[in-house]
């Protein structure tokens, strides 16, 4: 069986993208074939990301069309073996997609015998998400810990209980988690943003990770390689750990609380 | 935090205001979307059904289920329609409610 699995949040620019991509290096790394599928029609992005944008001939809308084989779109990353991305296209509208395309799409990735399509949504909650979420067995809902992002988030979790396909069939629904990201554990202990049980209080879900706010992430997007493969960052072992965690291990939680600070600087400044 | 800060007055929390705003709005948005605390209705909608089908042959349909809010309180409307008989009157709807 393929699982399924959508990277959503609603609201745009929480990282949704960067998550998609270190979520599939991740699961790819642990030995599983992925897929990495770009949703957002007209604004790919997904290709930089994971630094395979020169890359790109055929895309996710030209196999839905039928303008080329699934196997021609399917980029190899060159890193690791069993990662492929699909990506978005850049000259087509949101309408190119089509539900029986996705699904057929789908179908085909697991004849291919993929274990895990990774869903990377588009922002809103427009045709692109409720495509991107529709076939979703399990859902990671990026959420930032601001009111807005928070708010969006529930939005989100109540299209995954009513708009999907496993909520039409009744039975267990999609399995929701709730990933934190630009997370600054100074600014939660100094009460300026609001902690990681606040929010999992608030949407009522469990935290599948948290993904520390770190210079990081720009830096691995800049050079087009997703920051869980930056082992020394603490945002890519957050990554790690989520990856851990979605594939059923135990993981503590790490870079959530604040360093103490020395008596010097608290005197002098930091 | 340098040395004059320690001397500046903190400003007001603001994480927590806005996990209490939070906690209010989407409070509010899951009922109007029918969510939250009765995500047990449909399952409970199933087993109602279930139980009447035992006794009387009515369509999956017929069974109209929801929760209405009346001051600080939440009721339950359930109401069942029942098939008609050729002797007997228009099937009335069958309504019964109760505190949720």
């Amino acid at each position: 069986m393929t699982e399924v699995i959508v990277v959503t949040s609603g609201k745009g620019g929480v990282g949704k993208t960067t998550t998609s991509a270190s979520l599939a290096v991740g699961l790819a790394k642990r030995g599983k074939k992925v897929a990495v599928i770009d949703f957002d029609v007209g604004l790919r992005n997904l290709d930089l990301i994971m630094g395979c944008e020169r890359r790109v001939v055929y895309d996710f809308v030209n196999v839905i069309q039928g303008e080329c084989t699934l196997k021609q779109a399917l980029i190899k990353d060159k890193r690791i073996e069993t990662l492929y991305v699909l990506a978005a296209s850049q000259t087509r509208d949101k309408d190119a997609l089509t539900k029986e395309g996705v699904e057929r799409v789908l179908k085909e990735l697991e004849e291919d015998g993929f274990d895990t399509v990774v869903c990377d949504s588009p922002a809103g909650i427009e045709k692109g998400a409720a495509l991107a979420m529709y076939f979703a067995d399990r859902a990671v809902v990026v959420v930032n810990p601001e009111v807005s992002s928070v708010r969006d988030s529930d939005r989100i979790l109540g299209l995954l209980s009513s708009k999907t396909r496993r909520a039409e069939q009744g039975g267990t629904g999609v399995e929701q988690h709730l990933l934190l990201t630009r997370y600054n554990p100074e600014r939660v202990a100094n009460g300026d943003m609001m902690g990681l049980n606040d929010v999992k209080d608030i949407l009522g879900i469990e935290v599948i990770g948290v993904i520390p706010e770190s210079e990081g992430v720009l830096s691995a997007s800049n050079a087009g390689v997703p920051v869980i493969l930056d082992e020394a960052s603490e945002a890519g072992q957050a990554y790690a750990d989520a990856v851990a965690r979605l594939c059923g291990e135990e993981r503590p939680m790490r870079f959530t609380e604040a360093q103490k600070k020395g008596f010097f600087s608290r005197i002098f400044g930091a | 935090m340098g040395l004059f800060d320690l001397f500046r007055s903190r400003p007001k929390n603001t994480a927590s205001v806005a996990a209490e705003r939070l906690r209010i709005i989407v409070m509010q948005e899951r009922k109007a979307d029918g969510r939250g605390s009765h995500d047990y209705l449909p399952t409970m909608r199933r087993e109602i059904l279930e139980v009447i089908r035992k006794y009387i042959n009515v369509d999956a349909d017929a069974i109209d289920i929801h929760v209405t809010h009346e001051g600080e309180g939440e009721v339950l409307e359930l109401s069942v329609v029942l098939p008609e008989k050729p002797a007997a009157p228009p099937a009335a709807p069958a309504a019964d409610s109760e505190d949720a």
